[in-house]
C-alpha cells in the first residue's frame, strides 16, 4: 500500500540529464562579457608579518587591469560570530597559514593573472609558529592572534547530571584516548565565482556555494551596500560537503577587483589551493572517561576535546558544541561533563564537514562501547540496544526525541548480517591463523534533522503555478549535488497530482528566491519541505476555490491527482489540472495563483552557553555494521561489506537515500582508513588528489546495503527526517569496531594504514598487552 | 602558434593554438564545450576524461597539438538526435549522479570500456573508472548503472 503517487518511489533527479549530457553549469564553465580573470597571491610561511607589500611591478605588466591587498578592505572583518570575527578577506598585516591570502589580481587571462602575482614582492618578518593544538596553549607559545590568551580560539563546557557521582556508582569505568585526524570535503569542483560590478553599489555574483546566502549576507556587509544590490546567482553546485559555506578570499575579491577595474572578475582555485590552504574537517585529539554498570547500563560519561582549529575561528564555537552535546545520542546517558579547547594553529582553518564535529565524538564513543562490552562479556549489539534510546525520551541536555527507530535499525542491520553466526564463523577461522583476519563491527548514530541555530534558520519558499498548469519553485535552499531539488520537485508534484516534469525548481537568486540560511545541518528536506507544503497548500487552495465554484461543490469535497483536479465521491466530475489552472487565470479579472510559505524549527533556542536545549525539530537514528578483511602479510584492510540502518521518517525517494547512504560510507571509509592532511611544519605534504588519497572504485566495499527504518516523525514532511549526514556520524565507528573485532586491536588514532595496523600486529605478537587500545 | 585540425564529435575544427595548450583548454575554451571538467588539472581525478581513437583520455594532460586529425569524442557527442546514450540513460536512471562533477569523465571512462568490452566483470567496470574520482555516490551506482547498459546490451545489437 502507497498513499503516494511519487514519493517513496525512486524518481531519477530532476538535474540528471542535464549533468549526464554536460549541460550542467557549474560556476567555472561560466562566462559573462568583459570577463577579467583573477588569481590570488599566498602566504608562504606559516606565519609572519607582512612589513610591506610591493604590487607595482605587477601593475605594469601588460594585461593587468587591478591588483589589491588587505588593506583595500578598510579593515573589514569577518566571521562566525560577532566576537569571532577574526578573518580578513586578505591579510592586511600577518598571516597565519601557509596559503593565507595575502594579494590579488585581475588580468586579461589566466597566465597574465599567474605572473603577476609572481611579481609582488611581500616583504615578511617570519615570526615563530606553532602546529600542535596542545603546544599553541601552553605559556609561551607563540600568540597567533593579538590579545587571544593561550591561543584558544573558542572553548564550550558542558555539565549535566552528576558524572562524580555517578563515577562512584559505577561497577567499571574506563579512560581511552582517541585522535581524530584533518581530512577534506573532498569535493572535485573547486572554489569559484564570478563578480560584476555595477555602479551604483551594485553587483551580481555567481559562485559554487551550498549555502548562497552567506556571501549575500557577507559581501553586503564588507562594501556597505544594501543586500537587496546584492545579488547571489547560484550555478550548479560540484559538491560541498560544508566546505563551501563560507564567504571566502577569491569572493571578496572577485567583488573589490570588479569594482576597481569596471570588468565582471572570475576566480578559480585550483585543486591544489583546496588541498593545501582550504578548509578542512576538525581534527580532534578525544579523551574519554566512562562509567558503566555491570550490566552494560551507561551511567556518565566525562569529555575532554582539544580541537585542532587552524588559523582562524570561522565555525568553529558551533563544531565544539556539536561535537559534545551530540553526546546524549544515540544512548541513554544520564550524566555528560563536557569540556572542549579549539585551539588557534598556523594551519589551514577547520570548519564544519558532514556530520559536523558529531563524527569525531562518536568515533571516540562508539568505539569505547566496545572496549566496555569485552570489558564487560557483552555483545556490541547487547550493549547497544540495552542503552539505545526510545521515542519520547528527553535527553540529560533536553533534547526530545520525537521519533527513534534505533533499536529497528541495530536489529535489522545486525539481522541482516547473521551477527552472531559470523562473528562466530570468523572467530573460528582466525583461530585457524590464516593470512587473512575478518571481523564483524557494528556503531550507531543519532542526528539532528534540521539544525536550529541562532538568527534566522528558518527555510522559505516561493511557488508560482502557470497559467498552462506547470509550477516554478523558487526556493532558498540550495542542492550542492544531495538532491535537494529533486525532492521539492516531488514534494510538489505529489501535493499538485501532477506529474515530476510539470514542476521546475529554480535554482537560488537572491534577487527572486527568498532568503535561506544554507544547505547544512540536514535541513533541506526537513526545513524547506514543510515551507514548501505551506507554499503548494495556499496555491492548492486558491486553485480549489475556483474548481469548486465550477464543479458546484465545496473545496473540501476535492482531490488532486492524475493532473486533475476532482470530485472525492464522484470522481467523474473532473477538471484537467491545466484547464483549471487556465481558468484560475481568467477567473474574474483575472487571477494569479502564487503561494510562499516559511517553516523554522519549532523549539525555543538552545542555552548556547549551558549546551542545554534542541538543536533541531527532531532527530535521526540509525546503525551501521562493516565487515572487514585484514591482511596480516601486508597490513592491508579491505572493507568488504557496509549495511546502513537508518530511520529517517519516511522514505521520500529511495534513489537519493542510498546514494546519500553510500557517500557518507565513500566519505567515512576515507578517513577511516586511507585520507589525511598531512602537516609538517606548516606545510601540507599531499596536496594532490594523487597522495591524498580518497577511495577509488576498487577500494569500495562491493556489497553496501541500506536498510530504511519509517517511523514516521510527527513534524517533518510526510514524516520525514534527515538522511544526508547522519550516517557518516557512524561509519568510522563501525570499521573501527570491525578491525577491533578482527584483530583484538583497538585502532584508536585514525587513519588506520597498514603501516599502523602491522606495527600493532607485531607489537600484539611479541606480547604486548592483549586487546589494548593501540594509540599509534 | 600551431595550425590544428581538430577532429571532434565527427565536426573538423581548424584552429591556431598556442603550443602549450591542453586539449581541455581547447574543448572548454574555444569550442565550448564545457562538459569535460576541469577537477585536478594534472592527470589525478579523471573529470577531464574524453575518448580519442578509442582510447579513454586525460584532455587535462594532453596537448592540443598532439590531437591533429585524432577522433575526440566528448561527453556532448553522445546522446544522438535527441536520444540519450544507454549510458547516459543508465546513470540517470540508476541514480549514479549526484553533485554530477565527475559524472560526464566517467561516463566516458565507461563508454570506453563498453565499446571494447561489452560484457565486462563489475572488477573491469571498477578498473575501468578507477581513475574518476567521485566523493558523492561512493561507485555503487554507476557500477550499477554502468553493468546495466552492458547486460542490456546483451539482448539488443547495437553500437555503442
Amino acid at each position: 500500500m502507497n498513499e503516494f503517487s511519487i514519493l517513496g518511489k525512486p524518481t531519477p533527479r530532476v538535474d540528471g540529464i542535464a549533468k549526464v549530457t554536460g549541460k550542467a553549469e557549474y560556476t567555472a564553465d561560466l562566462s559573462v562579457t568583459g570577463m577579467l580573470y583573477g588569481q590570488v597571491l599566498r602566504s608562504p610561511y606559516p606565519h609572519a608579518r607582512i612589513l610591506s607589500i610591493d604590487t607595482s611591478r605587477a601593475e605594469h605588466l601588460p594585461g593587468v587591469r587591478g591588483v589589491i591587498t588587505g588593506k583595500d578592505f578598510n579593515g573589514f572583518r569577518h566571521g562566525f560570530m560577532v566576537h569571532t570575527r577574526d578573518e580578513s578577506p586578505l591579510a592586511p598585516d600577518k598571516v597565519r597559514f601557509v596559503g593565507d591570502e595575502v594579494a590579488a589580481v585581475a588580468a586579461i587571462d589566466p597566465d597574465i593573472a599567474q605572473e603577476a602575482v609572481e611579481l609582488i614582492r611581500v616583504e615578511y618578518e617570519i615570526l615563530p609558529a606553532v602546529f600542535d593544538p596542545e603546544e599553541a596553549m601552553r605559556e609561551g607559545a607563540p600568540d597567533i592572534h593579538d590579545h587571544v590568551q593561550r591561543n584558544i580560539s573558542t572553548e564550550m563546557h558542558m555539565n549535566f547530571g552528576n558524572v562524580e557521582a555517578a563515577f562512584a556508582q559505577a561497577d567499571h569505568i574506563r579512560e581511552d584516548r582517541f585522535f581524530s585526524q584533518s581530512v577534506l570535503h573532498g569535493f572535485l569542483e573547486s572554489h569559484a565565482c564570478i563578480a560584476k560590478y555595477e555602479e551604483p553599489g551594485k553587483f551580481t555574483f555567481w559562485g559554487s556555494k551550498q549555502s548562497p546566502y552567506f556571501p549575500y549576507r557577507n559581501l553586503a556587509s564588507a562594501f556597505k551596500v544594501p543586500l537587496s544590490n546584492v545579488r547571489v546567482i547560484q550555478p550548479c553546485v560540484g559538491g560541498g560537503f560544508g566546505g563551501k559555506n563560507d564567504t571566502f578570499a577569491l569572493d571578496y575579491c572577485a567583488v573589490l577587483l570588479s569594482q576597481k577595474t569596471g570588468h565582471p572578475v572570475k576566480f578559480v582555485y585550483d585543486i591544489e589551493d583546496v588541498l593545501m590552504a582550504g578548509r578542512r574537517r576538525h581534527p580532534m585529539n578525544i579523551f574519554l572517561k566512562t562509567g558503566v554498570k555491570k550490566d552494560g547500563t551507561l551511567l556518565a560519561t566525562e569529555c575532554k576535546v582539544i580541537a585542532d582549529g587552524g588559523a582562524y575561528t570561522a565555525v568553529g564555537p558551533m563544531t565544539i558544541y556539536l561535537a559534545g552535546t551530540f553526546l546524549t545520542l544515540p544512548y541513554k546517558l544520564p550524566n555528560l561533563k563536557y569540556d572542549a579547547l579549539r585551539a588557534y594553529t598556523n594551519k589551514p582553518v577547520s570548519v564544519a564537514q558532514r556530520g559536523h564535529g558529531v563524527p569525531q565524538t562518536r568515533f571516540a564513543a562508539d568505539c569505547q562501547l566496545d572496549l566496555i562490552a569485552k570489558d564487560l562479556g557483552l555483545d556490541p549489539v547487547e550493549i547497544r540496544l540495552k542503552n539505545a534510546i526510545e521515542p519520547g525520551h528527553v535527553t540529560v541536555n533536553k533534547f526530545h526525541i520525537s521519533s527513534c527507530g534505533l533499536k529497528e535499525t541495530i536489529n535489522r542491520a545486525s539481522n541482516l548480517v547473521n551477527w552472531k553466526e559470523r562473528r562466530a564463523e570468523f572467530a573460528k577461522e582466525r583461530e585457524q591463523g590464516g593470512r587473512y583476519l575478518r571481523g564483524l563491527g557494528l556503531a550507531c548514530n543519532g542526528f539532528m534533522s534540521g539544525a536550529r541555530l541562532h538568527g534566522h534558520t528558518a527555510c522559505a519558499i516561493i511557488v508560482k503555478i502557470h497559467e498552462d498548469g506547470t509550477v516554478s519553485v523558487l526556493p532558498g535552499a540550495t542542492d550542492s549535488g544531495q538532491g535537494a531539488e529533486t525532492v521539492l520537485a516531488t514534494i510538489t508534484a505529489e501535493l499538485l497530482g501532477i506529474a515530476v516534469k510539470d514542476v521546475h525548481v529554480s535554482r537560488v537568486d537572491s534577487f527572486l528566491t527568498p532568503v535561506d540560511p544554507g544547505s547544512y545541518g540536514s535541513r533541506v528536506t526537513s526545513t524547506a519541505g514543510p515551507a514548501l507544503m505551506i507554499a503548494v497548500g495556499k496555491c492548492k487552495d486558491r486553485l480549489a476555490e475556483v474548481a469548486a465554484t465550477i464543479l458546484n461543490i465545496q473545496p473540501d469535497k476535492l482531490d488532486f491527482k492524475d493532473r486533475k483536479v476532482y470530485v472525492k465521491e464522484s470522481p467523474e466530475k473532473a477538471i484537467p489540472f491545466g484547464k483549471l489552472c487556465r481558468l484560475t487565470y481568467q477567473h474574474g479579472s483575472g487571477q494569479v495563483v502564487i503561494g510562499e510559505g516559511y517553516f523554522g524549527q519549532e523549539v525555543d533556542l538552545p542555552n548556547w552557553d549551558t549546551g542545554e536545549g534542541d538543536v533541531a525539530n527532531t532527530y535521526t537514528f540509525g546503525s551501521q555494521v562493516a565487515e572487514v578483511e585484514v591482511d596480516r602479510e601486508t597490513g592491508r584492510i579491505k572493507l568488504q561489506r557496509m549495511v546502513v540502518g537508518h530511520d529517517l521518517g519516511k522514505m521520500l525517494n529511495p534513489l537519493i537515500v542510498e546514494g546519500q547512504h553510500d557517500g557518507s560510507i565513500y566519505g567515512g571509509m576515507g578517513q577511516a582508513l586511507y585520507e589525511e592532511c598531512l602537516n609538517e611544519d606548516g606545510m601540507t605534504l599531499n596536496p594532490s588528489i594523487l597522495d591524498y588519497k580518497m577511495p577509488t572504485s576498487l577500494d569500495m566495499p562491493r556489497v553496501m546495503e541500506s536498510i530504511n527504518v519509517e517511523t514516521n516523525d510527527p513534524i517533518g514532511p510526510f514524516g520525514a527526517k534527515e538522511s544526508a549526514e547522519g550516517t557518516q556520524v557512524s561509519t568510522v565507528p563501525a570499521i573501527v569496531n570491525a578491525i577491533y573485532d578482527a584483530t583484538g586491536i583497538m585502532f584508536t588514532d585514525l587513519p588506520i594504514t597498514p603501516e599502523k595496523v602491522l606495527r600493532a600486529l607485531e607489537k600484539k605478537e611479541k606480547g604486548g598487552a592483549k586487546d589494548a587500545p593501540a594509540g599509534i | 602558434m600551431a595550425d590544428i585540425t581538430l577532429l571532434v564529435n565527427g565536426i573538423k575544427h581548424s584552429l591556431k593554438v598556442k603550443e602549450n595548450v591542453t586539449l581541455l583548454q581547447v574543448l572548454r575554451d574555444r569550442l565550448g564545450l564545457t562538459g569535460a571538467k576541469v577537477g585536478c588539472d594534472c592527470g589525478d581525478c579523471g573529470t577531464c576524461t574524453v575518448i580519442v581513437d578509442g582510447e579513454p583520455l586525460l584532455s587535462c594532460i594532453a596537448l592540443a597539438v598532439e590531437m591533429e586529425e585524432k577522433a575526440i569524442q566528448t561527453i556532448e557527442g553522445l546522446a544522438q538526435d535527441g536520444q540519450l546514450h544507454p549510458l547516459q540513460q543508465s546513470f540517470h536512471e540508476h541514480g549514479a549522479v549526484q553533485c554530477g562533477f565527475c559524472t560526464p569523465g566517467m561516463i566516458m571512462s565507461a563508454k570506453a570500456l563498453l565499446d571494447k568490452n561489452p560484457k565486462p566483470t563489475e572488477y573491469e567496470v571498477r578498473r575501468a573508472i578507477s581513475g574518476n574520482s567521485c566523493r558523492c555516490t561512493g561507485y555503487d551506482k554507476p557500477v550499477k548503472a554502468i553493468i546495466a547498459v552492458a547486460e542490456s546490451r546483451s539482448h539488443t545489437k547495437g553500437e555503442f
